[in-house]
């Protein structure tokens, strides 16, 4: 599902979740294979998956939390979706066509679709889908890339085109939006405000049984879902706020299937009770952490402090420290082994004399042996911000300080709730630096991050970021589907933010889930685990959960 | 009638509890940790040291370490000033609120004091912990605004104490004898009836300090209490909540010196309570 | 009596007119005021949600007109709309939380009474002895230790090592196809830790309570009087000193609401209990400030409502009692 990007704080916020939408890279940790008689696919059995948050709606347009994605994401489909591979496969359209101009796509849809409900799922769905997108009553936060839609038009019930005024690479992508049921939904002009978002009824492989807000929801297999009915009976994602308490109930057996913390899986999940009823998962995660600046504060301005700051600040150490190991060192905002990933940009080694010498030709310099730097009478002071209740976060800032302090820059920590966070904080461009994260999604479209037209208050480019070859490479990139000439603007972009550093990126996290044995089927891929979610079985002998009411 | 003798008095008294005794032990212990932290651990409690990560305790880290490596035995001293400080300070400020409040309530009586105590019932209809979590979330978990909120939102029982204590006093004859001498209303106040009351505050003090210390603890594994990497009690057991079972001198010893710090103030606040009057009652 | 309750609770009237003006008050405190946040990273809603605001709070007026609005809208349970992008009612979010809050309380609230008094009266009885040294330890240490570190070592006791209780929630998953008593059963072993660290925290204030109201009674003239007349210890103790010392903890029961809701916060966080505290504890850290206000004014009106059937509890267990509790 391509989403725009938005800080992984609310991700990690809220950090224990399933992957269910395409995340990932390669799994490490192969669970125990073997087909033997008793191991045949059957269906029945449930899956209880923990997470810290509950979620807001299940309509994904107007969410924009992960847990409220994963939920929409088993009631739902788009008409595209990415593969294990993350290469973009059809979903609800069988196939699809670009006309050689790249200005106008048409799918075509799959037949005899139905929703829960029964009604016939049509191209009417999708225009209605796509009407709504772009209507101003509907409070989105992804309208964007559909504006970019010239044209939309039905000509007939299997057959949906939209057509682009120039050609748009994230196009296609963007539509692995929700598809919405226009029968139930053309009455409501605020769809946030519609049952629906409360009572999903949709065309994905499971069906919404009940939310029980604060609590749990629960979904059953869709028996009539066009790919085949999924082997496992039901889903429950219960809301459990505490990380301690969700570790113990993963371990008492309550739940099946959590995300570990990078502590949990190198240090207590090592076990032999553990590993005997839990398989673990390990692969990198579709996200990075950064240490950000305000490039119009003074002391961030020039480029020489941001790398000086680069090469202070010990990544290793931060990777070791606060993931323990578990993840790799970021060098730019793509992910490792993915196509729009550069992995020959300039690297920042850990060297606290090379730091002091560029900082030194900035002019900043030791003067009183006070140990922090000066330059026209002002100390090297600043805060660094982060959200408050993330772990990881904090830790991150501690290691930075003392790293920092190592080179006489004096870095103070201050940890603000979330939502404070960003409105007062990040939104008013109120700090001097801070510790957050992104998310990457699968088309490497970053225009909203990096272009210097970004950079309103509601807007992501919250740092400043402006250079304007960046900004025509940006614009390079998503106008054409050339994947040669896209790889080449985004190696460049790479190039240059890796020269300039207007943020530290830090690491890449992986991701590590924890399933329970008993269910089988998990294939890990670069997309992740989740991505056959309906393959996944329980052999009949082994099934837990057998006495629900279906 | 000679203070000093009741006083004395008093302290003999509160010398033969042994669980008062006890308690104040405890007390005394922990505030030599906090007064000279860097006796007690050769340590900085913020050296982080990524290759001592969740060390258990051995000679160089008789504590251990704890996520990132850092000295458990220093955090623990050097957070037993914050959440010490903490119990203080804020139970300081419930203190002086009350004080006044009571003082003013109960020698004026009439209006005003109908007025003020229908402000204490008010404020004791909140659910306090309620209030000082939506305050801390707005103006933000520093240490300085933490104390603040727990001290505004808990003089409530003082208030009641101290206006009792004046309503009773004021009709005594020592007090008519200072009015007919000339005595101001204030130095009556502060002079005659205040010192009259301290045993009652004290009292009522140390269960303060000890319900300051929790609520900080409380508010920490919440996320919004003293922040990381500024050690507290309350954020070091929250930091070794999620390692219980590995690293379980994470949350042990944080744990064990909340627990004892409190049990200690309210033993010792139950002494003083049986000691300066045996009849004295109060919440 | 009828006189007694109506003025009972014709006196509540101006504490719920101060109960609203401090909930206003902290609201009023956040920086930038109610209109300062807006959904969390949805740039498009952000402006409409302003201007939705604005409307609601009427912003452009004096402070007090905006006060007397909110007022008639409480006086209604209008709680507006949660800023949380589910964006329903405040009310309707805070009625379905309410059950189960009050019900845990209220049974923690029995179990309380059920220990601490009769450790009350016997530690007043045996003032000063091991019992009442090992009582008085034992219900400070309830007190004392942070509950959330005992949950857990509870939780990994009798959850993981001996698979006695759950861990966590209200509920196991089979519990809708459970016959009656199996889904009472159920319910009851969720309830058993959060109940008994409830219990074992609230066991100080009233057993302590107790016991100083006992010391009293019994030093009372008419005690004294029954144990001349040459009554048995027992007979003295329960017949004609219990009674007495038991009628005030009727209103400290009362007292004692806000506390179990305040805490309340930490149980449903750590039991994953889906309960007004963890909604609260939601609501602050995404700055719904509409819901903030809805919890703030139920939790006070809880809390007088449980002091005024305390006061009235009282009256009807002493009738030499029928004029108002001051101060």
């Amino acid at each position: 599902m391509s989403r725009p990007l938005r800080p992984r704080a609310v991700l990690s916020a809220l950090s224990v979740l399933v992957l269910l939408s395409a995340c990932g890279g390669s799994g490490k940790e192969a669970p125990g294979k073997g087909t033997a008689a008793s191991d045949a696919p059957a269906h029945g059995d449930a899956i209880i998956e923990g997470s810290i948050g509950d979620i807001s709606g299940f309509l994904s347009a107007v969410t924009t939390d992960a847990s409220s994605h994963e939920a929409a994401g088993y009631v739902f489909n788009g008409l595209v979706r990415y593969d294990k591979d993350l290469r973009l496969e059809g979903e609800l359209a069988e196939s699809w066509d670009i006309s050689p101009d790249g200005k106008k796509i048409t799918f075509r849809l799959r037949k005899g679709v139905t929703w829960h409900d029964g009604a016939p799922f049509t191209s009417d769905d999708v225009m209605f889908t796509y009407r709504r997108m772009i209507d101003p009553k509907t409070p989105t936060a992804y309208g964007e890339d559909f504006k970019q839609v010239k044209r939309a038009s039905a000509p007939d019930p299997h057959t949906f085109v939209a057509e682009y005024a120039r050609p748009f690479a994230p196009a296609l992508a963007s539509w692995g939006m929700h598809i919405l049921p226009k029968h139930l939904l053309e009455k409501h002009p605020d769809i946030s405000r519609s049952p629906l978002n409360k009572k999903p009824v949709g065309t994905g492989p499971f069906r919404f049984v009940e939310w029980k807000t604060g609590e749990k929801t629960v979904f059953d297999a869709n028996p009539a879902y066009f790919e085949g009915k999924p082997y496992i009976s039901r889903v429950v994602t219960r809301v459990i706020p505490d990380l301690a308490t969700m570790f113990l109930e993963l371990k008492s057996g309550g739940l099946d299937l959590m995300n570990l913390t990078p502590l949990q899986y190198t240090r207590q999940t090592e076990t032999a009770e553990f590993r005997k009823s839990f398989n673990r998962f390990r692969y990198l995660s579709s996200g990075y952490t950064y240490l950000g600046f305000r490039l119009s504060h003074p002391f961030f301005k020039d480029s020489k402090v941001r790398q000086a700051i680069a090469h202070a600040v010990n990544k290793k150490e931060v990777i070791e420290g606060v993931f323990f190991g578990l993840g790799q060192e970021a060098t730019g905002p793509y992910k490792p082994g993915t196509w729009p990933y550069n992995p020959n940009v300039k690297r920042y080694p850990h060297d606290p004399s090379k730091a002091k010498e560029l900082l030194a030709e900035a002019g900043w310099k030791e003067k009183d042996g006070d140990g922090v730097l000066k330059k026209d009478g002002r100390r090297f002071e600043f805060t660094v911000l982060t959200n408050a209740g993330n772990e990881n976060r904090a830790k991150t800032a501690a290691i930075i300080q003392q790293n920092l302090s190592a080179v006489g820059i004096k870095m103070e920590i201050r940890t603000v709730e979330w939502a404070a966070f960003i409105n007062e904080f990040v939104k008013k461009r109120k700090f001097d630096a801070l510790i957050l994260g992104w998310n990457i999604t699968p088309d490497p479209d970053q225009y909203d991050v990096w272009h210097s037209s970004k950079t309103g208050p509601d807007e992501l480019n919250h740092i400043g970021y402006a250079n304007a070859e960046v900004d025509r490479l940006l614009e390079e990139g998503r106008r054409t589907f050339d994947t040669g000439k896209r790889k080449k603007a985004y190696f460049r972009i790479q190039e240059i933010l890796a020269e300039e550093q207007p943020i530290v990126f830090l690491c890449y996290p992986d991701s590590l889930p924890a399933v329970h044995k008993r269910f089988r089927g998990i294939v890990p891929a670069p997309a992740g685990i989740s991505y056959n979610f309906i393959q996944w079985y329980v052999p009949k002998g082994e099934q837990k959960y057998t006495t629900f009411r279906q | 009638m000679t203070a000093h003798s009741i006083f004395r008095e008093t302290l003999r008294r509160l010398a033969r509890n042994p669980l008062a005794m006890a308690g104040g032990a405890v007390i005394l212990f922990f505030f030599v940790l906090a007064l000279f932290p860097s006796v007690f651990s050769g340590h900085d409690p913020n050296r982080i040291d990524i290759l001592k990560i969740l060390a258990s305790p051995s000679e160089s880290h008789p504590l251990g370490t704890d996520d990132l490596g850092r000295d458990v035995l220093a955090r623990m001293v050097h957070g037993a000033r914050i959440s010490l400080s903490v119990g203080f300070v804020a139970e300081s400020i419930a203190i002086g609120i009350g004080l006044v409040i009571g003082l003013l309530a109960g020698y004026y009586g009439g209006r005003v004091d109908s007025v003020l105590m229908r402000f204490v019932d008010i404020m004791l209809c909140f659910p306090t912990f309620f209030l000082i979590l939506a305050v801390i979330a707005f103006i933000g978990p520093s240490i300085w605004n933490i104390m603040f909120i727990i001290g505004v939102t808990g003089w409530m029982g003082v208030a009641r104490l101290v206006r009792a204590e004046t309503l009773s006093l004021k009709e005594r004859d020592f007090i008519s004898a200072a009015r007919a001498q000339g005595a101001g209303t204030g130095r009556i106040m502060f002079r005659h009836i205040l010192p009259n009351t301290l045993a009652p505050i004290l009292v009522a003090a140390t269960l303060g300090v000890a319900g300051a210390i929790l609520v900080e603890s409380g508010l920490s594994f919440l996320g919004i209490g003293v922040q990381p990497p500024t050690p507290s009690w309350g954020n070091i057991l929250t930091a070794g909540k999620d390692n219980i079972e590995f690293a379980w001198w994470l949350s042990l010893y944080p744990g064990l010196a909340i627990f004892l710090t409190v049990l200690g103030y309210n033993l010792l606040g139950e002494g003083i309570r049986d000691a300066v009057d045996p009849r004295l009652k109060g919440r | 009596m009828y006189r007694y309750i109506v003025r009972r609770v014709l006196i509540s009237v101006p504490l719920l007119i101060g109960i609203s003006l401090i909930t206003f008050g902290v609201i009023n405190m956040a920086p930038g005021g109610p209109i300062g946040i807006s959904s969390d990273l949805n740039p498009k809603a952000t402006a409409e949600y302003r201007e939705r605001l604005k409307a609601y709070y009427g912003l452009d007026r004096p402070i007090y007109v905006r006060y007397g609005q909110w007022l008639g809208r409480m006086a209604v349970l209008d709680f507006g709309d949660s800023f949380s992008p589910d964006g329903r009612k405040v009310w309707d979010k805070i009625r379905e939380r309410i059950p189960v809050t009050l019900s845990i309380n209220l049974l923690s609230m029995a179990t309380i009474f059920l220990i601490a008094v009769p450790i009350g009266i016997y530690s007043a009885v045996r003032k000063g002895s091991l019992f009442d040294r090992i009582a008085t330890v034992t219900v400070f240490t309830g007190f004392a230790v942070p509950t959330f570190w005992l949950a857990l070592l509870l939780m990994i006791l009798f959850g993981v090592h001996l698979g006695w209780l759950p861990i966590s929630g209200l509920v196991s998953l089979e519990h809708d196809s459970l016959p009656l008593a199996g889904r009472v059963a159920d319910r009851a072993k969720h309830l058993v830790l959060p109940i008994f660290l409830a219990g074992f925290g609230g066991l100080a204030g009233i057993s302590r309570y107790m016991r100083s109201n006992m010391l009293e009674v019994i030093r009372q003239d008419y005690v004294a009087t029954a144990r001349a007349k040459g009554l048995p210890e027992r007979k003295v103790v329960f017949r004609h000193a219990m009674r007495n010392a038991l009628l005030p903890v009727i209103t400290i029961l009362g007292l004692s609401v806000p506390d179990l809701l305040g805490g309340s916060v930490i149980f449903e966080t750590i039991f994953a209990i889906p309960g007004m505290g963890q909604l609260f504890y939601q609501g602050v850290m995404s700055r719904d400030y509409p819901l903030i206000m809805g919890i703030l004014t139920i939790g006070a009106f809880l809390t007088l409502l449980g002091n005024i059937l305390a006061d009235v509890g009282y009256a009807l267990a002493d009738p030499r009692i029928n004029t108002g509790r001051t101060g």
